[in-house]
């Protein structure tokens, strides 16, 4: 049984015309220990998908419309907000993208990650205090027994993004959600992030979804894949079968759009076009205004998934066979 | 701190060219109708109201630096003492009034923003807009009309000592005014307090707060309301100054023997020292009072460093 089966989950944002399902049958599941990264543009619905796994919407705006989020087992979805508070923080954390403001300003950064110990575990204010000082050592903030009573003013937009790390890690939990952990950060602090989650992961057997709109990171970090366009995965697999064999056009375009390292370009490549409005109903591939390879029937039938090797799956009905990082 | 003193002399100085520009000379209000204008010289050179205005103000401020404000020239009195008389009613009255804007103003802002949108909401955020635009004078006379006249359940005007017969019963008196007083300051701090929280439960350490599984009443007070305060607080500075302003009127409309009313019957007889008196006494206390809010501030947000 995986830890986390996401099924044919369909998230909607409430407007004037109504309803409007911005994710649309995603599926996708977790291993015990595993790794898999959400990868899409903005507005792609991976952040949803994120917060909707970890009980977050705050259904004003944004509700789940279908589908079932089960973890370890247990259907998500329904249950009642103060039984998934009992997972939430606890067997399953999450982690944001804006280190800079998901820390409240005027609590010690001890106190915020003591305040998540003491929500599920039973411990004196003492004992929270010296297992708050133990995970700064563990996300790795140098001189933690000083640095638990800073406030989060103090410290660099790394630090507090360890400190997030270390309240999400506080329970010890199953699954860490990280909602493009490391977006808003330095180049050099994006690696120590990242590699610290690497090694959280080793030492502590948690399962990790990572969201990103970085492809390298998602090739580095993560054993499997979803790439999502539009509020669906058009293309999802092992990370290793997806990106030796990618066969979605969309995720050749994301490839293809990463700048080479090795010699000068001067104009950068990128996918024609941009994405339609999510108001916008496009039949048939929501690619297909923007796909190079796009043909009749792509304008009226939306393609079901196909089974490109193993478990290695694409939307398309032009699949693209082998590939080569060619034009 | 240093910044206290030059505000002081420059207020002093500005209220003193006022009262100067306003017709009228206390001598002849003084002696009344029948007074002969040699009378009435005489004695404002005795008041030594003869003088120019800068010599004037001159010898006032070097007298208030010995910590003598001068002398009443209608009640012949030491200001001081002038000022000491309506103290109780107004410091209580302030109290009284703080109390209700505090008490009122805060739950009802809170419960307004966590229930947003709900009945309660709308009535409360109907009812604070409706006690923000209604005039303090108006809304006095109403309270009088409807409990004092008409129910006779409490007092319409005056307010005897708390150390006269009645002790502390005789706060009723200043039930009504202290009402009228924070009817339009309550709804201005609850619709402040609704629009902090929700602009605070927008922020990213919301979330993560939530993604604590923390109970959402945890959420609002410790996350959310915690941080709303930063805002209110400094609102409470703003909220004196319209205090000190609607206090006079509210003193008028129910007679009561304040600062605020003593103020209005000084203007009206030009006694120059009382007026100039209880103007110190009001920048001062504006001053002491923006000083607190200061402090507060500092101690609610450690971003802020008193420097």
């Amino acid at each position: 049984m995986p830890l986390l089966d996401v099924s044919e989950l369909e998230i909607s944002v409430h407007s004037t015309g109504g309803d409007i399902a911005v994710v649309k049958g995603v599926s996708f599941q977790v291993n015990k220990s595993g790794t898999i990264g959400i990868v899409g543009e903005s507005g792609c619905g991976k952040s949803l998908t994120s917060l909707a796994i970890m009980g977050l919407l705050d259904g004003s705006q944004a509700r789940t419309t279908g589908g079932t989020v089960r973890f370890e087992g247990t259907e998500l979805l329904g249950l009642t907000m103060r039984e998934r508070r009992k997972i939430m923080g606890n067997q399953m954390s999450m982690i944001f993208q804006e280190p800079m403001t998901s820390l409240n300003p005027v609590y010690r950064v001890g106190d915020q990650i003591a305040e998540a110990l003491r929500q599920h575990r039973s411990l004196t204010r003492k004992a929270a205090r010296e297992r708050a000082i133990e995970l700064l050592r563990m996300v790795r903030i140098p001189r933690p027994d000083e640095r638990i009573d800073c406030f989060p003013h103090q410290l660099s937009g790394g630090q507090r993004q360890r400190v997030m790390v270390a309240i999400a890690i506080a329970c010890e939990p199953k699954l860490l959600i990280a909602d493009e952990p490391t977006t808003a950060l330095d180049v050099t602090v994006q690696k120590e992030i990242l590699g610290l989650l690497r090694d959280l992961q080793e030492q502590t057997g948690m399962a990790v979804v990572l969201i990103s709109h970085d492809l390298g990171v998602v090739a580095e970090t993560c054993d499997f894949v979803a790439i999502m366009y539009r509020g669906k995965i058009v293309e999802t697999g092992r990370a290793e079968d997806v990106f030796s064999s990618v066969a979605h056009p969309y995720t050749r375009g994301l490839l293809n759009s990463i700048p080479p390292v090795d010699r000068d370009v001067e104009v950068l490549n990128e996918i024609p076009g941009r994405v339609p409005s999510i108001e916008q109903n496009v039949p048939g591939c929501s690619f297909h205004s923007r796909c190079t390879i796009a043909a009749g029937i792509c304008r009226e039938i939306d393609p079901e998934f196909s089974t490109v090797s193993g478990k290695h799956e694409v939307r398309c009905h032009f699949a693209l066979g082998s590939n080569n990082r060619a034009e | 701190m240093l910044t206290l003193l030059p505000t002081l002399a420059a207020a002093s100085f500005l209220v003193f060219l006022f009262i100067h520009l306003i017709p009228g000379d206390p001598a002849a209000i003084l002696l009344g109708d029948a007074a002969t204008p040699e009378a009435a010289a005489a004695l404002s050179k005795e008041l030594g109201l003869d003088e120019p205005l800068l010599k004037q103000y001159a010898l006032w401020l070097g007298n208030v630096a010995q910590g003598d404000l001068g002398t009443s020239i209608f009640f012949q009195q030491p200001v001081l003492s002038v000022i000491g008389d309506g103290a109780e009613t107004s410091i209580l009255l302030a109290v009284m009034t703080m109390f209700w804007i505090i008490a009122f103003g805060v739950p009802v802002g809170v419960i307004s923003a966590i229930r947003r949108g709900s009945w309660i909401d709308q009535i409360s955020s109907g009812g604070a807009m409706l006690f923000a635009s209604v005039p303090t004078f108006w809304l006095g006379l109403y309270l009088i009309h409807i409990f004092s006249v008409g129910l006779g359940w409490f007092p319409s005007s005056g307010f005897p000592s708390i150390s006269d017969d009645g002790g502390l019963a005789n706060l009723r008196y200043l039930l009504l005014p202290s009402l009228t007083l924070a009817a339009p300051n309550a709804a201005l701090i609850i619709r402040l307090v609704r629009a902090s929280m929700l602009d605070v439960s927008r922020e990213d350490y919301v979330r993560t707060a939530r993604a604590k599984g923390l109970h959402p009443a945890r959420v609002a007070v410790r996350h959310v309301f915690r941080n709303a305060l930063i805002a209110v607080a400094a609102a409470f500075g703003f909220t004196f100054a319209a205090l000190v302003s609607e206090a006079v009127v509210t003193e008028t409309v129910f007679s009561l023997p304040g600062i605020g009313r003593l103020v209005v019957q000084s203007i009206l007889r030009r006694d120059y020292p009382v007026i100039q008196g209880v103007v110190l006494v009001v920048v001062v206390l504006y001053m002491a009072v923006n000083l607190l809010v200061d402090l507060a501030y500092a101690s609610l947000d450690p971003r802020v460093s008193l420097n």
